[in-house]
């Protein structure tokens, strides 16, 4: 669907993006993830032909990025707005047709996106006087209003209260359903774990991690199993720190070069088993790490 | 080009549609000649109520005799000095006139006593009798009979007529010229300031609710730019249209309530030859008639529209660069001082040399130079401007409003994604030196 290679960009002596490589599956919802400042607006506003990379190549269902490419696409920047002196219907009526919609096209996808978002009564009040969810609808039909076939949604989430969260997240997915690609741009790694299929992140202006959630989390386990025992037949060294919880004691441990079997052999010496699991890194934690580990450098 | 004209019609019906449009559009047109009216109401209110103000006169000469006036009144009483101070004082007289023994080839020492300062004109009136006093007394000292000074003194107005190439003749009137240059220039720099103002307001709207980063993955900043200026300025054009047809319907209206002639049987006396032809003798009235028929309305409406979409886009682009650069309107102060001093200097160089001589040589530079010539040019238009003039004005105008155009574009596509830095000059300049 998209892929981005080799793309450099700087803001005079200071470099935004270094060689950055990506490819977008179709179909997916691909996170992208890093701290402020990290590049990802930049790399985003490349994507939407709003500035372009000094060097490197953007490519498109196989073709170099061209204006014609504005129609595919639908972005959903950070910081957004709307016109507040205008009616719901007429701005709605302007963004899509700047998309290229013809008029008639544009009437009938906006009135089934009111209709389905639950606002085709406010069609005819202003901006000014909506709520701030019922804006953000608003802005969100203004993203989707011409079918793209990739979405780019920074941090779609950030100013919703939970249940229009809920919503748009909800609406994400069915997109996805229907074959659309979605680039989602956030800090709220529990989205991220939610929705997303594939994640990459960015620091410093360079990648520093990029798969398929079960990828990355595999690559990323500290190699910890979780501990629980009760009955026990000798007592356990103090360096576990063992915590009692209920009857049993609690526990994690490395596998510090043995293979799980034999470090469960070595607790079954201990007493009954009754937890034994392998510690998996959440996103957030990895991408914690990640940051500092790339940041101390 | 498609996506221009959706940004022109957005921004040219968010703006015609507003109540405030409509309100001002109408009014505006109402208003300067409704406060006319009120003060010149009031002027004659005043003149009429006013009650004949006395002016008591110790002239030690007595070769001054003061003819009394619809507002002054001269008295003389008596030849006491203090005596006259004291009527004043009391609020007997309204003031006092003191005509010492004079040398009348410099005649010095005339003082005026008053409660109140008194005004230019009381001053002036006083001042013109004396002068015409003394030089009726000077005459008759060399012999000339007053009754005969009388049948020389005659009133002479000329009556100034341009010949045009083709022979025909046209009378035209240098107050009229005046006033209407007077007035189209300074509607060209209004109209500049106010919606170069809207163009600003506008794309800082923009860019502080964000919503420019969604419109930019619309369309490129140029068109946005482009359809902004366009959109706002075809706004004012809207509204200096209404005015004309506003002004016009208004104006034959009052003709007609004054019981001329209709404005119908006017065009068609004007339509005939014989009117070509000056008439010496066609009253007061019938002249100021002349007057405007040999002024060319078409021509000076075309050229306004020229130099107010000319003047408006060279500036307009500006103004959206400003925008573009700052975060609020407060931080666009800093950069407002090189786009309003041309504006002003075009302004002042309006009174102070193109009204008073439109053929002169700084005239003519500034009807040249594009960043003074639309206000300027339309302070000479009612005057008659060479052809060739006009052009060279037009094609550098075109040219100048191209070249900032280009300049605000490079700042503008820049600027618009900058937040939470104040520019300086120097960080615009290097916006418009990347070529990125």
């Amino acid at each position: 669907m998209l892929q981005i290679s080799q793309v450099y960009k700087s803001y005079g002596n200071h470099p935004a993006l270094t060689d950055v490589d990506l490819v977008v599956p179709k179909g997916v919802v691909f996170g992208l993830l890093g701290p402020n400042g990290a590049g990802k607006t930049t790399l985003i506003r490349i994507v939407n032909q709003i500035i372009e990379q000094d060097s490197g190549t953007v490519e498109l269902d196989g073709n170099r990025l061209s204006p014609e490419d504005i129609r595919k696409i639908g972005y959903l920047p950070e910081e957004r707005g709307l016109y507040k002196k205008m009616k719901v219907w007429d701005q709605l009526i302007y963004f899509s047709r700047l998309k290229g919609l013809s008029e008639n096209e544009s009437k009938i996808q906006i009135k089934s996106w009111l209709e389905k978002l639950e606002i085709a009564s406010w069609k005819d009040k202003k901006i000014e006087d909506l709520s701030k969810g019922m804006a953000q609808k608003v802005q969100f039909i203004a993203t989707v209003v011409h079918r793209p076939s990739l979405l780019i949604l920074d941090e779609p989430f950030s100013g919703f209260d939970p249940v229009n969260a809920e919503i748009i997240k909800n609406e994400i997915l069915e997109l996805k359903e229907k074959g659309t690609t979605v680039i989602l741009s956030t800090h709220r790694m529990e989205s991220v774990e939610l929705l997303c299929d594939h994640v990459a992140m960015i620091n410093k202006s360079k990648k520093i991690l990029d798969g398929t959630i079960r990828e990355v989390k595999r690559s990323f386990r500290p190699e910890v199993f979780q501990i629980s025992l009760n009955q026990l037949k000798r007592d356990l060294p103090m360096e576990w720190t063992p915590r009692l919880s209920d009857d049993a004691w609690e526990f994690t441990l490395p596998l510090a070069g043995k293979t799980p079997n034999e470090l469960l052999s070595e607790m079954m010496d201990f007493g009954e088993v009754i937890v034994f699991k392998e510690q998996i890194p959440s996103i957030e934690e990895i991408f914690i790490h990640q940051v500092q580990a790339t940041s101390d450098e | 080009m498609n996506k221009i004209l959706l940004v022109i019609q957005r921004e040219y019906l968010a703006r015609v549609k507003k109540k405030s449009f409509l309100i001002a559009t109408l009014l505006t047109p109402l208003i300067f000649p409704a406060i006319m009216g009120i003060f010149i109401w009031i002027a004659l209110e005043e003149k009429g109520n006013q009650s004949l103000r006395i002016i008591e006169v110790i002239d030690e000469t007595d070769l001054f005799f003061m003819e009394s006036s619809e507002q002054y009144a001269f008295t003389s009483s008596g030849d006491d000095l203090e005596e006259a101070k004291k009527m004043v004082l009391d609020g007997e007289r309204y003031g006092f006139l003191h005509i010492p023994k004079l040398d009348l080839t410099s005649p010095k020492g005339i003082q005026y006593f008053g409660l109140e300062n008194p005004s230019m004109s009381l001053i002036g009136y006083l001042e013109g009798a004396l002068k015409r006093k003394i030089e009726d007394q000077k005459l008759y000292e060399q012999g000339i009979d007053p009754k005969v000074l009388k049948e020389i003194r005659t009133d002479v107005s000329i009556q100034s007529i341009t010949l045009g190439e083709a022979g025909e003749e046209k009378i035209n009137d240098a107050t009229v010229n005046y006033a209407l240059g007077f007035a189209t220039g300074i509607l060209i720099y209004i109209f500049i300031f106010v919606y170069g103002n809207q163009i600003m307001q506008g794309v800082i709207e923009e860019k502080s609710t964000r919503i420019v980063e969604i419109l930019v993955s619309s369309l490129k900043p140029f068109q946005l730019m482009m359809g902004k200026i366009v959109g706002i300025g075809a706004v004012g054009l809207t509204q200096f249209l209404i005015w004309v047809v506003l002004i016009g319907t208004l104006s034959s209206v009052v003709m007609g309530v004054l019981g001329m002639q209709m404005p119908q049987q006017q065009a068609m006396e004007m339509a005939s030859p014989e009117f070509a032809e000056v008439s010496p003798d066609s009253g007061e009235l019938g002249e100021m008639l002349q007057v405007l028929s040999g002024i060319d309305f078409m021509a000076l409406i075309t050229s306004f529209i020229i130099y107010f979409l000319g003047g408006f886009l060279l500036y307009g682009a500006l103004f959206a660069a400003i925008g573009s650069a700052v975060d609020s309107p407060s931080d666009a102060q800093q950069f407002m001082l090189p786009v309003t001093i041309p504006l002003i200097v075009a302004y002042m160089g309006l009174f102070v040399f193109v009204l008073q001589d439109p053929t002169s040589t700084v005239s003519f530079w500034l009807s040249i130079i594009p960043l003074t010539s639309p206000i300027a040019m339309m302070g000479r238009i009612s005057y008659g401007v060479p052809f060739w003039e006009l052009a060279l004005s037009i094609f550098l105008l075109i040219g100048g409003f191209l070249f900032t155009t280009w300049l605000a574009g490079k700042i503008y596509r820049i600027g618009i994604l900058m937040h939470g830095t104040k520019p300086s000059y120097k960080i615009l300049w290097k916006w418009i030196k990347s070529s990125q």
